[in-house]
């Protein structure tokens, strides 16, 4: 007899645990191997990648029901306050860890260094989703959150340019995530032309 | 019509062994004999051989050493930007490991009284070596203390003898991509090229490193032998010399030609002018938790500051 996983029932409990997973490794390895000569860096440099890593995720799950019918679109909001998640422990480091609250020095980085200030921005952007992620909020705003939730494509762009302009010579990284965002957006673009297409030729045969 | 007729002694262009392969053939023996050689713990000299962990005895004292706590040696070994090896930090520890510098020759160029090509040993056996314990401040904002053993740049430059016509001299690092593999992509112009002018490579804070610890200068940190300017950013610093050449015009060094706006051939520690992407008033000390101001010329402004007067150094940055 095959045991059967039951994904109705226990999908969600899974992905927040492999969520988790990231944060747990960063963890273990901070308490039993330490985190090399700069921690404050290293905590800086993981939870932006898992923000990003996250936040394709997330918005991979459009082109997987597109490309392979899958559909995920259950486990999505998930996946985007994850990504939250993992972007306020990023700004967190940035705040207390390795600024400790000097707002006069991180209010200068914002405003004169352009890789801080994309990634700023994309933090703020990512504020008003998270809080209207509830049902309720989904209810309330109707058409509206589609809309405010579309600004998902600008906080992605925002964040990986914040990626690719703080590297000082080696952008392979950062244009490997342009590369992935491209393609998400790509196929995205892709599927409305098509169906704009059908829909139009399907008018056509009606008259 | 020109027939060119074979003599019988004559070798055939068959047989005369490829570049390519000649050249890995040298290589290999080289190596060989190198590892052979100080794995039996000697060198072609007599000298022990050098290899990371073999102590240096006799080491001067300097003046120009910091009383600041220096960082571990774990720190200073393990936190390296050496693209040769790696663009991430960590890398160079594992790259550099099999890294051979035994044997290893400095060729001497250009404007110099004998131009020639030194065996690293008989390079460095006419001068005592000395401890200096220096602040190490890279650009990209955090900051150790390391003590080098070395010798001072100018007494080698003087031993040397550049012509009137040197006005400043080049260092070029070793390009072998086997042997260093970071340079099997083109992250940054290979070989990596620094250069200094000549008062500043003559001022007594420039040392040339072959040290760490009173050991041998580990591989990651830049082994055999590289530059210590602590006054400059740490990409200054060039590691594994193999040429120095003297010139009469501003050598291009790699970080200016790669980023022309945000990196300069003086490279000056300066709070004042910032790097256009981030802050250069403060940086993080490897092994402390608040940032601290950075100090103009990394802090040895009154020695350098007349090497610099009246230059605009927000210009020649």
């Amino acid at each position: 007899m095959a045991i059967k996983f039951d994904v109705a029932r226990y999908g969600k409990p899974v992905l927040f645990i492999v969520c988790l997973l990231p944060l747990l490794w960063l963890a273990y390895k901070a308490f039993f191997m330490g985190l090399g000569a700069n921690p404050i860096e290293k905590i800086s440099r993981y939870t932006g990648d898992w923000t990003l890593r996250l936040l394709l995720i997330t918005l991979a799950v459009t082109p997987l029901r597109i490309l392979a019918g899958v559909s995920l679109v259950k486990y999505r909001r998930m996946l985007g306050l994850f990504t939250f998640f993992y972007v306020c422990l990023h700004f967190f480091n940035w705040l207390v860890i390795d600024n400790f609250f000097d707002v006069d020095s991180m209010l200068k980085d914002v405003i004169k260094h352009p890789y801080v200030t994309v990634g700023f921005a994309a933090f703020v952007l990512l504020i008003p989703l998270a809080v209207t992620s509830t049902n309720a909020m989904i209810k309330r705003l109707g058409k509206n959150w589609k809309r405010l939730h579309q600004a998902v494509y600008a906080i992605a762009l925002l964040g990986v340019v914040h990626y690719l302009w703080l590297v000082k010579a080696d952008n392979r990284e950062p244009l490997i995530y342009v590369a992935i965002l491209v393609a998400l957006l790509g196929v995205r673009v892709w599927d409305q032309t098509r169906r704009k297409v059908a829909l139009r030729s399907a008018r056509a045969v009606a008259t | 019509m020109l027939i060119r007729v074979r003599k019988a002694s004559e070798v055939k262009p068959s047989e005369i062994t490829a570049r390519r392969v000649y050249e890995a053939r040298r290589n290999f023996l080289k190596i060989a004999t190198g590892a052979a050689l100080s794995a039996a713990g000697v060198s072609l000299f007599g000298v022990p051989a050098a290899h990371a962990g073999t102590k240096l005895s006799n080491l001067g004292k300097s003046r120009y050493s910091t009383t600041e706590p220096v960082n571990s040696l774990q720190d200073i070994t393990s936190y390296n930007n050496f693209y040769e090896f790696g663009v991430e930090k960590e890398e160079p520890a594992q790259m550099a490991k099999n890294f051979v510098t035994t044997p290893w020759s400095i060729a001497v160029e250009g404007e110099v009284a004998k131009p020639a090509v030194y065996q690293l040993e008989d390079f460095i056996k006419p001068h005592a070596l000395e401890e200096r314990i220096y602040r190490l401040r890279c650009v990209e904002a955090w900051s150790m203390v390391i003590p080098w053993v070395g010798i001072p740049l100018a007494d080698i430059i003087k031993r040397l003898q550049p012509t009137s016509k040197a006005k400043y001299v080049e260092f070029v690092t070793l390009h072998d991509p086997a042997r260093m593999p970071g340079q099997k992509r083109s992250v940054l112009p290979w070989p990596y090229r620094e250069g200094l002018r000549m008062d500043e490579a003559m001022h007594p804070l420039a040392i040339l490193a072959v040290g760490l610890y009173g050991e041998v200068l580990p591989n990651q940190n830049g082994a055999p032998i590289r530059l210590v300017v602590p006054w400059k950013y740490g990409f200054k610093n060039i590691k594994s010399i193999v040429k120095l050449r003297f010139v009469e015009q501003q050598p291009a060094t790699t970080w200016a030609v790669q980023g022309p706006r945000e990196y300069g051939f003086f490279a000056n520690v300066n709070p004042d002018v910032d790097h256009p992407r981030w802050t250069q008033s403060k940086e993080r000390r490897i092994g402390e938790f608040l940032k601290r101001k950075t100090l103009k010329f990394n802090g040895y402004e009154e020695e350098v500051a007349s090497l610099y007067a009246g230059m605009d150094l927000a210009k020649f940055y």
